[in-house]
């Protein structure tokens, strides 16, 4: 199912969360709106469900009206950032819940019910645990029960609100490659919130990235991480270093010319922006673009180096460089190198 | 340390004790003559059937006044939150006039009510109505915290999977506040066994009819008939203990469901 | 049952929830059904306790208040609450102490015995007192001996009625010195503060607000008792009545407006009561929740 996003404001009390947002979200596609805190992406999030109304605008599910329907007649399968599973209910109970609070008409019978919960149990992969109760799994576990009890009711729109923030690094490493496997199989149209940007890196077919109660850009991965709109875009989705720059004959000059592949700024003081592992370390000035520093700091723990270097100027940079790169130039700590941006963007 | 244990011990362990004392100088044969007169067996009835039904309707009522005070806004609401602790607050003796006098046949509530031919002073009906008011703090105060902590969420998620009302109330909701709920109705249960003063006045006092127990120990020692009255309050301790017990353990029971961390 | 009393929250959030998800069909008869059940039995009366007072009118009303053996009768219920309250705040802070610091053999008996009070009939506690302090009871001929009378005089009164609201501050004290632990306690001994100097500046200021909640039921209950004290006071009018007694005695001479006029002395306490409590609720909200939002994070959105 599509869904469709018009003009939708919220406000609460004094607080705008989302001023005229427009989105269209195609079936089938898997969503991520990424933002920080107040940035309006968990109330959009539960404005689609039916938990909250918009106040202007309004929702179109697959072309049709919807904006005013409660959220138990929409179809939509919610998951919750702390699972919200039914503390007094096994898990077989609460997978099967959806399917037996059907209307009479509707209800399956309790062995296709029954055949239903097994099978969703054996897709996320917890088969033996259909006994057991919230309070006895772990938290991977019960999210991912979380996440059956929501399918059980054939979702036409699947809602993830920050699904993995309550978990582990490493669980939340499994299941959101785990969520991207699942959805490849399912092919439900798929939309969930996060603000680590890691995430919505990896696991979405396309991002929203959001501020302020407005998106800001939207787009496949690698573009809104390669071609980002504009300096909020760029700081949210990773490191980064930012210099001072001169604009001349459409270069940007930030100690030495460097090559400038974003549009020109927009006549406030432009600055640069440059990701740490866009930038190379020499020993000798190798090309037009560079600039000195002298290596304060090396961190060798990870799949990065990570040098930190001082400019002239007092400012610290912060540089990424492969281990083999590393090895080749034997960098010490107090040494003078040479640093050589090779992509910026300038905002 | 050893003179709060010395003062409790004065003040509560010596008073019971006495009370054994006493019933045991009628001998076995008196005690048993003395608790299970006729005059106290209809003592003990009316007490423990009037002190049920009210806590039965403080069950229903307060449920749905806790519900409503926790869950909705309304204008007022503050102020009717505050008053439900006007039991506790006011002094039996003046709501057992103030009752009397509301549901007499010249009150404001009895003669609408002798006007459909209800009679409630000087009835069993009056009695019910006194306990009612005794009771009512005590559903709404132990529920009122449970609804206040439940999580939204699960609400929510009850709602996003196709619940209706009655179903996310009866299958999701009810389980977390059984617990407080029965000890609710319990403990307003356990307050009217012992009610005296707000339902002295508007029972009528009928021997065999309308005479609660704790009314007959009081005429009992207003003839100085102390052995006497020691029995059937030792009897009626008894029975009220025993009652207890038993809806403890039924509580017990429910509450072992697991997963109620 | 001990140790479950605290003073409740009442604007926690999550709270009027279902303004936003309850449909206006069930929320509005249920809102109608709470009013009318809630007007019926407390609003109604607390105006009719006024309406009967004033009944004979206002000049009638101050008269039956100012009669002397109102006063007598006021006057004693002052003195009663006047000594109980202080008598049950002194060792039911000890008490609380003992059980909420110590594991000690009995600990668990000690609990129950203070619901002990509260679960029995104020009848039945009233008739100990006779059985123990009467003219035939256990220390009776030693009290006639040396002339001193309990049962049917002032100190019965009073001791029934400390023995009766004694549970009310201790039940509040125990939650409250167990949810603050006792670091702070320790932490002023080690720093070489004395028993006394430690209770007061750092353990009663923590649960004041606890103990400011158990003076202000207790009291209510000090004044109002009844079942207890009638039973021990026998009745002797203008002596051993406090306001409960009197007005009894004067509803049962078919003086209502008299009765109430008293009445609504004691209706303007428990009044003032609820307000108290609830300005003392309020208050530790404040305090408490404000401790907690200080030391979480928030929830994102």
């Amino acid at each position: 199912m599509s869904i469709e996003i018009r003009n939708v404001s919220k406000t609460f009390g004094q607080f705008q969360a989302l001023k005229e947002i427009s989105l269209v979200v195609p079936a089938g596609e898997l969503v991520a709106l990424l933002g920080p805190s107040g940035s309006g992406k968990t109330t959009l999030l539960r404005i689609i469900a039916g938990l909250e109304f918009p106040d202007a605008g309004s929702v179109i599910f697959d072309g049709e009206e919807g904006t005013r329907r409660d959220a138990r007649d929409r179809g939509v399968g919610f998951v919750f950032q702390h699972y919200s599973l039914f503390r007094h209910m096994t898990v077989f109970d609460n997978v099967a819940f959806g399917l037996t609070v059907k209307p009479r008409r509707t209800r399956p019978p309790r062995e296709l019910i029954a055949k239903k919960v097994h099978e969703l149990l054996q897709l996320i992969q917890l088969e033996g645990l259909a006994n057991r109760y919230p309070s006895q799994l772990s938290g991977g576990q019960r999210q991912r029960v979380a996440l059956a009890r929501a399918l059980a009711v054939e979702p036409k729109v699947l809602l993830l609100d920050e699904p993995f923030g309550a978990l582990d690094a490493k669980v939340r490493q499994e299941l959101r490659s785990w969520l991207r496997r699942l959805h490849d199989e399912i092919h439900v149209t798929s939309v969930f919130v996060t603000h680590d940007q890691e995430e919505a890196l990896e696991v979405a077919d396309r991002i929203v990235v959001m501020n302020e109660g407005r998106i800001v850009q939207e787009g496949p991965p690698e573009q809104v991480y390669h071609e980002p709109a504009n300096a909020f875009v760029y700081h949210f989705l990773g490191s980064l270093n930012l210099f001072h720059a001169r604009i001349e004959d459409g270069q940007a000059i930030i100690g030495d010319p460097a090559p400038v592949s974003s549009a020109a700024p927009n006549g406030n003081t432009p600055m640069a922006y440059v990701r740490p592992h866009l930038m190379d370390i020499e020993r000798f000035p190798a090309s037009q673009n560079h600039f000195p520093g002298r290596i304060v700091r090396i961190n060798a723990a990870g799949s990065l180096v990570k040098v930190e270097l001082v400019t002239v100027r007092g400012q610290t940079v912060q540089v990424e460089i492969s281990h083999e790169r590393y090895r080749e130039l034997q960098l010490t700590k107090d040494e003078m190198v040479f640093v050589n941006p090779r992509e910026m963007k300038v905002f | 340390m050893g003179w709060t244990i010395f003062y409790l011990c004065l003040i509560i362990l010596i008073p019971l004790s006495m009370i054994l004392v006493k019933s045991a100088s009628l001998g076995w044969l008196g005690f048993w003559r003395a608790v299970t007169a006729p005059r106290a067996l209809a003592a003990y009835r009316i007490s423990l059937e009037a002190s049920f039904v009210a806590a039965l309707i403080n069950a229903v009522f307060g449920l749905i006044v806790a519900w409503v005070l926790v869950r909705y806004r309304f204008p007022g609401r503050r102020i009717f939150d505050g008053l439900v602790d006007l039991p506790f607050a006011l002094p039996t003796a003046v709501a057992g006039i103030v009752l009397t006098t509301m549901y007499s046949e010249h009150g404001w509530i009895g003669s609408r009510l002798a006007a459909l031919g209800i009679k409630v002073a000087y009835t069993p009906l009056g009695i019910v109505v006194a306990l009612t008011f005794i009771g009512l703090p005590f559903v709404v105060r132990t529920v009122q915290p449970v609804l206040q902590v439940i999580d939204v969420e699960v609400e929510e998620a009850a709602r996003s999977l196709g619940a209706g009302l009655w179903q996310t109330f009866r299958r999701v909701l009810l389980p977390e506040l059984l617990p407080a709920w029965l000890t609710g109705i319990t403990m307003a249960f356990a307050r009217g066994l012992g009610e005296y003063g707000s339902v002295v006045f508007i029972a009528g006092n009928m021997p065999m009819r309308t005479e609660i127990t704790p009314l007959l120990i009081m005429i009992k020692l207003d003839q100085f008939d102390y052995a006497g009255a020691s029995a059937i309050a030792l009897a009626f301790l008894l029975i009220s203990f025993v009652l207890l017990l038993v809806i403890n353990g039924m509580q017990r029971r429910l509450g072992a469901l697991p997963a109620l961390r | 049952m001990a140790g479950t009393a605290s003073i409740p929250l009442r604007n926690v959030p999550g709270a009027s929830v279902g303004v936003r998800s309850d449909p206006r069909s069930v929320r509005w008869p249920l809102i109608v059904i709470c009013v009318a059940f809630l007007a019926l039995f407390l609003l109604l009366p607390l105006m009719a306790v006024f309406a009967n007072a004033l009944s004979g009118g206002v000049a009638a009303y101050f008269r039956a208040l100012t009669d002397p053996e109102a006063l007598s009768a006021i006057r004693l219920t002052l003195l009663t609450a006047g000594i109980a309250v202080p008598a049950n705040l002194i060792f039911g802070v000890a008490a609380a102490w003992a059980i909420a610091r110590f594991d000690f053999t009995g600990k668990r008996l000690l609990i129950t015995l203070i619901d002990v009070p509260f679960s029995i009939s104020p009848v039945i506690s009233g008739m100990v007192f006779v059985l123990i302090f009467g003219a035939q009871g256990l220390f009776g001929k030693w009290l006639m001996a040396h002339n001193l009378r309990i049962v049917f005089a002032v100190p019965g009164l009073i001791l029934a009625t400390i023995f009766v609201t004694f549970p009310y501050i201790a039940r509040e004290l125990i939650p409250a010195l167990q949810a603050i632990g006792s670091e702070e306690e320790e932490a002023a001994l080690a720093l070489g503060a004395s028993g006394w100097k430690m209770l007061w500046r750092i353990t009663l200021p923590n649960i004041k607000w606890s103990i400011l909640y158990g003076v202000i039921l207790c009291n209510a209950r000090a004044m109002g008792e009844f079942g207890a004290v009638s039973v021990v006071s026998g009745h002797i009018r203008g002596l051993t009545n406090t306001m409960p007694l009197y007005i009894e005695i004067l509803y049962n001479d078919y003086q209502l407006p008299a009765a109430f006029a008293v009445a609504s002395l004691l209706t303007l306490l428990a009044v003032v009561t609820l307000v108290a409590k609830s300005i003392v609720e309020w208050k530790f909200e404040e305090d408490t929740v404000g401790a907690i939002a200080g030391s979480e994070r928030d929830h994102e959105h």
